[in-house]
């Protein structure tokens, strides 16, 4: 028999998170930091309407594009939060969660052989799907001295004549790094000037706590150079209804289409109906998630800085980086280590990128009295690394 | 202004913790809100003094406990007097100690009681000795609690469990 696999799907690395994973599932009373998505449940009238759309019988496909009401409510909500207009009927895509968006975004806009920009540490799904997408991944290693920002240098180091696209992942898993006004309008300006696109992934858009996040989209001459990603798991906590969307220029939004009708014909029809309910009575549930989430955010880069390890703030997302090359080890020995002694999982920074090596990844997706019992033990296990155990 | 505005939004941030966890370190309180614990303490000093914290109870499920405790709401048609509206009658209800709460609600009825007794008969005796005999006190309907599901916004029925996958990307 011949071989059945394509090259350059074997290819591609396993995610580094898998085996860590498989070592937390068999220890039972392991307590993880370790998640990425919400430790809140939908909020309930959200649920509901998921509910309410199943027993009137609202079962069926949905346009490819999405619900128009939905449609309309993303649009209003970009509007009122970023001043950008969108036409829902042409510039609007409902996608099964932001990783559908990513996906279908290169592959809609990449020849084989196009560079793609991906800042790293970053959510680890860009890297592979640029690559399925026939293009060839650049990587720029975001700097813990600038705060894990992109800058307008790097990118320019980056650039070359077969650069296309450039993804901007801000707020950022895992470093927890946001781009402000003024960081976007140095790296859009080289946008323009080497005549870029972006990706913008802004899933985490409403879990900033220094001011309300910016989307590189808004800034001028960038609408229409710029897919905008969201969705509803981070603000909504909703990772499970598997909902995101892409806005853009409608002639890359007509080929994203294409391939989202051939490939997945809808997104999930319920979870259309809920995030309508989301998008219009779903603010007050997101303001108190992220004044929980700035809760823990500063009890733990308080107690990071009480017991000397290195960390900067981080005012986005739901996770902390710090810096642990002081005890000598690799991320991985020392998430490792951590795992095995204090039963605590941490995810090592090598997870998002090589350039991660000598963090790793927090996450504060858990409640303060579960943070407290964790963050207890990450204090005995960094004390007893430092006496030489 | 701005610095009212704080104060405002560090009270109503500063209530909704306590709300649920009253016995928080308030070194602890200051760390998450991201303040000096010495303003923490002087709000909630300000506070205690203008009434708008009334105390720092306990939530108790007492159906896990061996007390014996029952537990009823009473609604109560009164009539009103004269210069007084209902607030006489209130106050001689809620003197009683075993009464619990005392609303004034709209709609079919004008007071509502919650009431906590050893036993039914001894709620039964409050309510036909004691309540039903006040002169303005027209009628009453007891109801039973026969299970708490949720109480002060605590869900008593379930625990909560994480389900989540124990890491993910």
């Amino acid at each position: 028999m011949r071989n059945p696999l394509a090259d350059k799907v074997v290819d591609i690395k396993p995610s580094g998170i898998r085996k860590f994973f498989d070592i937390v599932s068999e220890m039972e009373d392991a307590i993880s930091l370790g998640v990425g998505e919400p430790d809140f449940d939908t909020p309930w009238h959200i649920r509901d309407e998921g509910i309410y759309s199943l027993e009137k019988g609202r079962t069926f496909y949905t346009s490819n594009a999405g619900l128009k009401e939905l449609k309309t409510e993303i649009c209003n909500y970009i509007k009122r939060t970023q001043g950008i207009t969108y036409d829902a009927d042409r510039e609007v895509i409902v996608t099964v969660g932001g990783s559908e968006a990513i996906d279908i975004a290169l592959r809609a806009m990449i020849n084989a052989g196009e560079e793609v920009l991906i800042p790293q540490p970053s959510y680890v799904s860009y890297e592979p799907c640029a690559v399925l997408a026939n293009a060839v991944p650049v990587i720029i290693e975001l700097k813990a001295e600038n705060e894990f920002r992109l800058t307008a240098k790097e990118v320019l180091d980056a650039v070359t004549d077969k650069t296309k696209v450039l993804i901007l992942p801000f707020p950022n898993n895992p470093t927890g790094a946001i781009m402000e006004r003024k960081d976007l309008e140095e790296v859009a300006k080289v946008v323009v000037e080497k005549d870029l696109f972006v990706i913008s992934d802004e899933i985490y858009a409403e879990l900033t706590y220094n001011g309300k996040h910016v989307s590189i989209a808004s800034l001028p001459g960038m609408q229409e150079r710029t897919i905008l990603i969201n969705g509803f798991s981070k603000a909504y906590a909703m990772t499970g209804w598997r909902l995101g969307y892409a806005c853009g220029p409608k002639a890359i939004m007509e080929q994203m289409l294409k391939i989202h009708q051939f490939a997945i014909m809808c997104a999930p029809t319920t979870s259309q109906y809920a995030a309508v309910e989301a998008l219009r009575n779903g603010d007050e549930d997101v303001r108190q998630m992220r004044e929980a989430y700035n809760q823990r955010r500063r009890y733990l880069l308080h107690t990071f800085k009480e017991m000397g390890l290195e960390c900067f703030e981080p005012f986005g997302a739901f996770y902390v980086f710090p810096c642990i090359k002081e005890f000598g080890m690799t991320s991985e020995e020392f998430a490792d280590r951590f795992l095995r002694e204090e039963k605590v999982a941490v995810v090592p920074g090598t997870a998002f990128g090589e350039c991660g090596e000598g963090f790793v990844r927090i996450s504060y997706a858990y409640s303060l009295e579960n943070l407290k019992i964790a963050i207890g033990k990450l204090q005995d296990f960094v004390e007893r690394l430092r006496k030489g155990g | 202004m701005a610095g009212m505005e704080e104060t405002e939004s560090m009270r109503e941030q500063i209530l909704s913790i306590i709300e649920r966890n009253s016995r928080i370190d308030l070194k602890e309180l200051a760390v998450i809100l991201g303040v000096e614990e010495i303003d923490v303490v002087n709000e909630m000093a300000d506070m205690e003094k203008e009434g708008i914290i009334c105390g720092y109870h306990t939530m108790i499920d007492w159906e896990k406990t061996a007390i014996e405790k029952v537990t009823a709401l009473i609604e109560v048609r009164v009539t009103p007097q004269r210069g007084q509206g209902f607030d006489n009658i209130a106050e001689r209800i809620y003197k009683y100690p075993e009464v619990n709460s005392v609303y004034l609600i709209s709609g079919g009825y004008d007071l509502l009681i919650t009431l906590e007794g050893k036993s039914l008969k001894e709620v039964s005796a409050f309510v036909s000795d004691k309540l039903s005999t006040l002169e303005t006190v027209l009628s009453t309907a007891t109801h039973f609690i026969l299970k708490k599901y949720k109480d002060h916004g605590t869900i008593l029925a379930k625990k909560y469990e994480d389900e989540r996958e124990k890491i993910t990307p």
